[in-house]
């Protein structure tokens, strides 16, 4: 099962401590070696990022900076694992690093299976 | 949490931990059967304790540090023994003190190689084909032994004496848990990745009645070949069968059409093809050529997938590159199989007349006597050399050889269509 791990949190919460990154790093470089992480990335701030909105029938493309949101993705990783308890387990893991090495921050990492097409049609059903 | 909750959460924990708890524990008591016991009385005691306690910060430390106590305990017990039984001598004891001193220097950095001696132990040459195979999916993909049977379609009680037999048969030829050098090393690896791929191509050769886990297993072995890169990085025959099986993984959707009937390679909708998968085995084929092993046997079987994932549509296929690895793979590792497939390389690059004086050559092959496809391949030839009549009588004789029906009827009506070919002016 595919699952895509999206991170959540306000722009305006700053710069990561180091030891943070060092921990998530460490972290995803056991999933590496575990097999289980098959991409990752983070994400440019919104400030550089572009919309393009359909709305009754007109195409808008509009550029950013937006008034600030609550909560925007900053990153997001993709799994291959057995278990949507597996995804969870994980996503557990990579948020107890925040707890301890950024006192504070406030921010969620949703989980989201990705379908393939088999998924995809029993949704359909 | 819900006590169901729980147990399925406990269920993931053990997945992901429980091969670096058997690693550690074998490094410490020697025995791949005595550190499974061991991970398995600690996994027993968090099913007693979390649905109470809650599930710890540190579920992993939790499991190892249980395990670590049962094995002091059962060193304790044994030196009690051992008082009792002195004829067992110095010899022993002063192994077993090494072991505890070895528990306590035992340090995370170490994790890493206990892995990998766990994976080069579960694939000894020592074992059966089948032992080794069971005993890596039991102890490095964390499946039951009830899950390995469903997989392989074998009574569970067969796995279970399996892994048994093959523990037993470790500990009697006391094979020492350590990461083969030098000349060894070769050898022992193509084990490990022979038994890799062995459960990837069960996985592969699943059909749509199957149960669930047959499928999975691709998933298991794409898993430890992942491992088994992180662990050896700098040994491409490792990246190249990663590679094979990325690649090969990502057309499992487009193998089969809606109502589970194969799907062709060339006919595939090639959307439907996993591009996060292509990727990942391209770049894992990069990294072995970077280290020299762009002719290893698996190396050349993923590039020859690879010249395919590249091509947007069948008709881009660089069928010259494709007969040129051929070539290398026949030299290498020359089999009828990797014959007959030349030849189709050969016939789609240079025309149907290469691949007829190649195929012409298997005629005589004992081991492809009675595979349809040899028969099926040779018609497909003369039928585009406008021989008609000659391609009829093979597509025949392919469609009474080959065990499927939908096959058949396919190579029948060829066979249907080079008559008419026939009466054509």
């Amino acid at each position: 099962m595919r699952f895509m791990m999206i991170v959540k949190s306000s722009e305006s919460s700053g710069r990561p401590p180091q030891a943070l990154m060092d921990a998530i790093d460490k972290l995803g470089q056991e999933a590496n070696k575990a097999g289980t992480r098959v991409a990752s990335g983070a994400l440019a701030p919104t400030a550089v990022s572009t919309r393009i909105r359909l709305s009754r029938g007109q195409l808008t493309k509009i550029d950013g900076p937006f008034t600030e949101a609550k909560e925007v993705i900053g990153g997001y990783a993709i799994f291959d694992l057995k278990s949507r308890e597996e995804a969870i387990e994980g996503a557990q893991r990579f948020m107890e690093l925040h707890k301890k090495y950024w006192p504070g921050w406030e921010g969620e990492t949703e989980i989201r299976q990705i379908f393939g097409p088999e998924e995809f049609a029993r949704a359909c059903e | 949490m819900t006590a169901t909750d729980t147990h399925r959460a406990i269920d993931a924990v053990w997945r992901i931990e429980s091969a670096r708890i058997i690693a550690g524990l074998t490094r410490i008591v020697r025995d791949v059967g005595l550190a499974e016991e061991l991970a398995q009385d600690a996994l027993v005691a968090a099913l007693e304790q979390w649905p109470e306690s809650g599930i710890p910060d540190n579920p992993g430390a939790w499991l190892m540090a249980t395990a670590k106590h049962r094995a002091i305990d059962n060193f304790r017990r044994n030196k009690l023994l051992e008082r009792k039984h002195e004829e067992l001598g110095r010899e022993l004891k002063t192994q077993q003190e090494a072991a505890v001193a070895d528990f306590e220097i035992a340090q995370d950095d170490d994790i890493g190689d206990d892995l990998l001696r766990l994976v080069f132990i579960s694939s000894h040459p020592v074992l059966s084909t089948e032992g080794r195979v069971a005993l890596t999916l039991r102890l490095l993909g964390g499946l039951t032994t009830d899950e390995i049977a469903r997989a392989f379609l074998v009574p569970e009680p067969t796995v279970a004496q399996r892994i048994v037999r093959a523990k037993r048969t470790l500990s009697e030829a006391s094979v020492p848990f350590e990461v083969p050098r030098g000349p060894d090393l070769s050898a022992r690896l193509s084990s490990v990745l022979e038994v890799i791929y062995l459960v990837f191509n069960e996985g592969y050769s699943a059909t749509s009645g199957d149960d669930w886990m047959r499928p999975a297993l691709c998933e298991d072995a794409l898993r430890l070949g992942r491992i088994l890169a992180g662990l050896a990085p700098n040994e491409p025959e490792v990246h190249g069968l990663v590679a094979l099986m990325e690649i090969q993984a990502s057309r499992a959707r487009a193998r089969t059409g809606p109502s589970g009937e194969p799907i062709l390679l060339l006919d595939q909708d090639r959307a439907r093809w996993d591009q996060l998968l292509i990727h990942r085995g391209l770049a894992a084929l990069e990294r072995t050529e970077q280290l020299g092993g762009a002719s290893g046997a698996y190396a050349l079987q993923a590039a020859i997938a690879a010249c395919h994932a590249r091509a947007r549509t069948a008709a881009e296929t660089d069928w010259r590159r494709i007969a040129s690895l051929y070539d290398a793979l026949a030299e290498l590792t020359p089999s009828p199989i990797v014959e007959l497939n030349r030849a189709v390389a050969y016939a789609m690059a240079l025309g149907p007349a290469a691949g007829l004086e190649l195929v012409d050559a298997l005629a005589s092959e004992p081991s492809l006597k009675s595979y349809h496809l040899l028969p099926s391949v040779r018609g497909d030839f003369l039928f585009k050399l406008g021989r008609f009549a000659e391609a009829e009588a093979e597509f025949e004789r392919a469609a009474s050889l080959t065990r499927n029906g939908r096959e058949r009827q396919l190579l029948l009506d060829r066979a249907r269509a080079c008559a008419g070919g026939l009466s054509q002016p």
